[in-house]
Formats: C-alpha cells, structure tokens, sequence
C-alpha cells in the first residue's frame, strides 16, 4: 500500500469524523433541552394543568389552560392575516418572478424576515394598543401575523414555481382563464406544500415571547375577546419564572413542555404528511 | 380486426354529439417570434374542416410554434410575439376584441407529454374544461364525461375506476384521457403536439387510429416527426422549414411526388 493512499485514507477519516461530531455538537443542545424540560415539566403535568386557571399569587396548583387557549386563539388570529397575505403573495412571486414589484416585495419579505421580533410587537403596539387605549388579542395576532407573512410567502413561492409549466398550459388551453388556472389548477397542485409551509410558520410563532409583551399583555382570566389582554403561554411561562415561588417555577416547566411539544409535534406531523404526499406521487 | 371498427363506430358516434361544428383555418403571413429571435417568417396555410392535417419538418424548424399560434398558446409565452391573420371560419382570431380565451375553447390542444391535472381523478380531468366554465349540473358532467372518454376510446378502460388519480393510468391512456378532455368542451379544432412521441407503438397506434376517426367530425392538425405516422394519419400535410412552409399538398402527393426539391431531400432522409 502506497503512502500516499494511506494518506487519503487517514485524511478522509479524519473529515468524516470531524463532521459526525459536529452534527452531534448541533443535536445535543435540543436532546438536553428536551431531556430538561420532560425531567423539570413532567412533574408538574397534571389535569388541573390543562383545565385549570391561574391560582392566587404564592398559592400551590391551578393551571394555564387560559394560556393554552390564548395561544391557540392568538395563532389562529395571525393565522387570519398571514395565511391570505402570504400564500397570494408568495403566489403572485412565483407567477410573475421578473416583475418590477415581485423584486420589492422579495427584497421586503428578507427583510421582515430578519426584523427583530420585538419590533413587530411595537408596530402592533403603535397602530392597535395605542388608539384603542387598550392591549388586546387582535395586536397580538396582528404583531405575530406579520411575522408569519414572509415565511408563508417563501414557501409559498418555492412550492408554486415547482407546479410543471404543462400543468398549466393543459389548463390555459381548455380555454380556463389565467387566474381561474392559478386558483383551481396550480394552487391546488402545490396545497401540500403550502399547507405544510403555514404548519411550519405557525409552529414557530406560537413560541413567541418578544411580540406579546406589549400587545396581548397577558391575562389571568378566561378572554374569548379579541379587543380584550390575552394569555399566552409564552407569557404565562416567563411571569411564573421569574416569580419568587417554588410551584409557580415547576408550572413554568410544565409549560414550556407543553409549548416545545406543540412546536415539535407540528413539525413532526407536517413531515410526516408531506413524506406520505411525496410517496403517493 | 372486427373489434376495432365496432369502437371507431361508437367512437364517432359519441364524437359527433360533442361536435356540432368543425372550423377551417387559414394562416395568412403568420410570423412568430420569441423575444429577437424570428422563428417563423411569414406562413400562409389552409386547413380544411373534418380532415387530418399533418406539419412535419425537422427539429426546431417552428412546428410546434405555428401550432401555438392557432390557439393563441403562443404569446403566453414572456417575450413571444406574433403577427399576420388567422381565420378561423373566415373570421380571424387576432382582431382587436377578440378575447384569447374563447379562442382557447374552440381550439383544443394536446400536448407531447400526457400531462393530466396531478390533482384531479380520472373524472375530474374528463369534467375540468365544464367545470371552470361554470357547469354545475351532475347530470350534464356526468353525461358529457362519459361521452368525451367514449369518443376517446377510453370509456371501457377507466368506466369502473373513474374516481382514480388520472396520473394512475398508462402513458396512453393519460394521453387519450388528455384528449377526451380536451373534447369534453366541443372544440371545433383539435391540436396535436406530438402527441405520441412519449408512447410505445401500440399506444402510438391506438391514438392515431383515434385522430382518424376523430377527423370525421373535427379539423385535426397534428405536428409530427414521423414521416410514417404522418403518411398513415393524415390527409394533406404540410413541410415547415427554418419557419417557412415549404410545400403543401395531399399527403399522397407530398410524399410520392414532392414539387420541392427540399421537401423531397426531407422525406428521403437526406437531412434533418
Ligand atoms: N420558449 C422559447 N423561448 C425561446 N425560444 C424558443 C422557445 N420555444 C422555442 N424556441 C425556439 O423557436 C424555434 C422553433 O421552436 P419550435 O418549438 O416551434 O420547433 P419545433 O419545430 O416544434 O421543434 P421540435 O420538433 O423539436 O419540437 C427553435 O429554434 C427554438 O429554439
Ligand atoms: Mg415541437
């Protein structure tokens, strides 16, 4: 055996092993998170946890179940704004690529994307909270709505320009108009993958702390009123860990389980889906 | 082969209820162009009603450009461009006013590829042309899928499996289920694109068989690069060279007696 064989041989070991350790080294922040938040939650995991609201101040027990509801309410609320904008956006990208605009609102879109989540809460802030005179549900959503349209949009158009040209010349030549192809052909070709695009956006911006502080505030109450404050559990987690009581620390745990596991399980579910799309093709 | 006239017959028969008119084209002085570059340079051509019409020609030459420029599919195209007159019927379809779509639905196209809507079932791709235009009516879709996959020799096949994904079927019958929906809206002319060049030979065979018996009632035009296939499905056919129409004339005649000395070097296999 050659040296110089022997030294590719070590040289490509070496690479190999380097690599393995570095996607170790990205994996085992999220393992220990997990592992931390199950062994830490877990304990406090109870039905009261899910069914029960806030107890008094100091007091053992009650539950966030009004925070989990205002999560939900305050996801769908962005939900309302984002998911139109950003798939008829994203939509509109990939139908007129070259145009003047689509290059602005591309460049927009990046933008927002890199804007601090914060920001997006003092927007919310100024246009809604200030003129009502009141914080809300609605700035919340509308603060975390923003922050899903670019996502929505990005997604949206990658999945959209993936729909083969031949699909939509069938189309155009059954005589279909233009839009009515881009609403009942092309957009229903890539749903899957739009549809997974907004499971994604929604995932990530239901564990959004920064935009709510001063937008749907936080609630100890049951709110169904989107002009009213809100719970959230993110919101709800932060108060309680930095409270000075020993239950209320153990239910923050317990809540960002909760949180982490809703994220991961929409993550997990969309993929599954989509790798299920993907094999019926 | 008793069996196939039985289907041409039924086949012509449901054609005919789809069809209640077949066009003439006449292509006069049509030039195309994709951004700078001028592919085809002035074609004057006439289509008869109810006859296969074949455009052969080699490679790039503009085949498939002229085509689109019947339906109007050309200036969808960003950057293409197109002039002259093309009358369909006497009346041309590039006058100011006159809405392209329309044009679209008169003029069925079918495409190289079979390329059936990925999210539609087998009935739904037969209904889609109704269907965006508005019909609701089940009995009417129902009726009209059965007689559009009837006329495209498909209904036996797909009849206990209509509900299926239409990219479930055979490259062949994606391609007759393209032309049944393509048939489904009663077009006056109907396009073919190369429309078996994807296909083995017996599904190549099947769909010529289909254009013949089509032609009865309808005005076909398909481009092709089979000299065979031409020679067996049509009844006039036309040689396109470099984007202009070098010769037209009965089939027959373009391949047993060419007048052009380069439609003869075409045919003979000199170049191309
Ligand atoms: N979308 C397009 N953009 C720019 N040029 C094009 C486009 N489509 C075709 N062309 C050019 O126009 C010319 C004619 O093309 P066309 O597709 O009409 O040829 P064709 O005769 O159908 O060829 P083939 O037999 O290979 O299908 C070719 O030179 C081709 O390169
Ligand atoms: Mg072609």
């Amino acid at each position: 055996m050659s040296r110089s064989y022997l030294r590719r041989r070590w040289t490509d070991r070496l690479v190999a092993g380097v690599t393995f350790l570095c996607a170790v080294a990205v994996l085992t922040p999220l393992f220990l998170i997990l592992f931390f938040l199950a062994r830490t939650g877990v304990g406090a995991l109870n039905l009261d946890f899910f069914t029960h609201l806030p107890g008094a101040a100091g007091e053992p027990g009650g539950g966030m179940a009004n925070a989990i509801a205002g999560t939900l309410l305050l996801v769908g609320l962005a939900a309302l704004l984002g998911v139109p904008v950003g798939v008829l956006g994203g939509t509109f990208l990939a139908e007129y690529p070259t145009s003047r605009l689509a290059g602005v609102v591309r460049l927009l879109a990046d933008v927002m994307n890199g804007v601090p989540s914060i920001v997006m809460g003092l927007f919310a802030y100024t246009i809604l909270v200030l003129p009502l005179r009141h914080f809300s549900a609605a700035a919340g959503g509308l603060a975390l709505g923003i922050m899903l349209i670019p996502t929505v949009m990005r997604t949206t158009e990658e999945i959209v320009r993936l729909v083969p040209q031949s699909v939509r010349e069938a189309s155009l030549a059954l005589g279909i108009p233009q839009w009515r192809t881009l609403l009942r052909v092309v957009l229903p070709t890539a749903a899957g993958g739009i549809v997974a695009g907004i499971m994604v956006g929604l995932a990530r911006i239901a564990g959004e702390t920064a935009p709510l502080l001063f937008t749907a505030l936080g609630n100890r109450f049951w709110n169904w009123d989107p002009l009213q404050p809100i719970a959230a559990l993110p919101l709800q987690i932060f108060a309680y860990a930095v409270s000075p009581f020993e239950d209320w620390h153990r239910q923050a745990w317990a809540g960002a389980l909760v949180l982490v596991s809703l994220v991961l399980g929409i993550n997990i579910a969309t993929r599954a889906a989509a790798a299920r799309q993907v094999k019926l093709r | 082969m008793p069996d196939t006239t039985q289907a041409g017959v039924a086949v012509t028969a449901d054609a005919a209820v789809l069809i209640d008119h077949a066009a003439g084209i006449e292509a006069q002085d049509v030039h195309a162009w994709f951004d700078r570059l001028h592919v085809l340079r002035g074609v004057f051509m006439t289509i008869a009603p109810r006859r296969v019409t074949a455009i052969i020609g080699p490679s790039g030459c503009g085949k498939s450009t002229f085509l689109r420029c019947l339906n109007r599919m050309h200036e969808l195209v960003p950057g293409a461009r197109s002039s002259g007159r093309v009358l369909m019927d006497g009346d041309d379809i590039y006058a100011p006013g006159v809405d392209p779509v329309q044009v679209r639905r008169r003029v069925g196209m079918v495409f190289q590829k079979p390329n059936p809507f990925p999210t539609m079932s087998i009935y739904d791709n037969a209904a889609a042309g109704l269907r965006l235009a508005g019909e609701r009516d089940r009995r009417v879709l129902d009726e009209t899928v059965e007689r559009s996959l009837r006329a495209a020799a498909l209904w036996d096949e797909v009849k206990d499996r209509l509900g299926r994904p239409g990219t479930s079927l055979s490259g062949g019958q994606q391609q007759r289920l393209c032309i049944a929906r393509a048939l489904a809206v009663s077009p006056e002319v109907l396009l073919m694109d190369e429309p078996a060049s994807a296909l083995d030979p017996a599904a190549t065979l099947r769909i010529e068989e289909l254009a013949r018996e089509l032609a009865r009632q309808l005005t076909i035009v398909i481009v092709t690069h089979n000299m065979q296939q031409a020679a067996r499905v049509s009844d006039v056919t036309g040689f396109i060279l470099d984007g202009e129409l070098v010769e037209v004339g009965t089939t027959d005649q373009i391949f047993t007696r060419p007048r052009d000395r380069r439609t003869e070097d075409y045919i003979t296999g000199r170049f191309g």
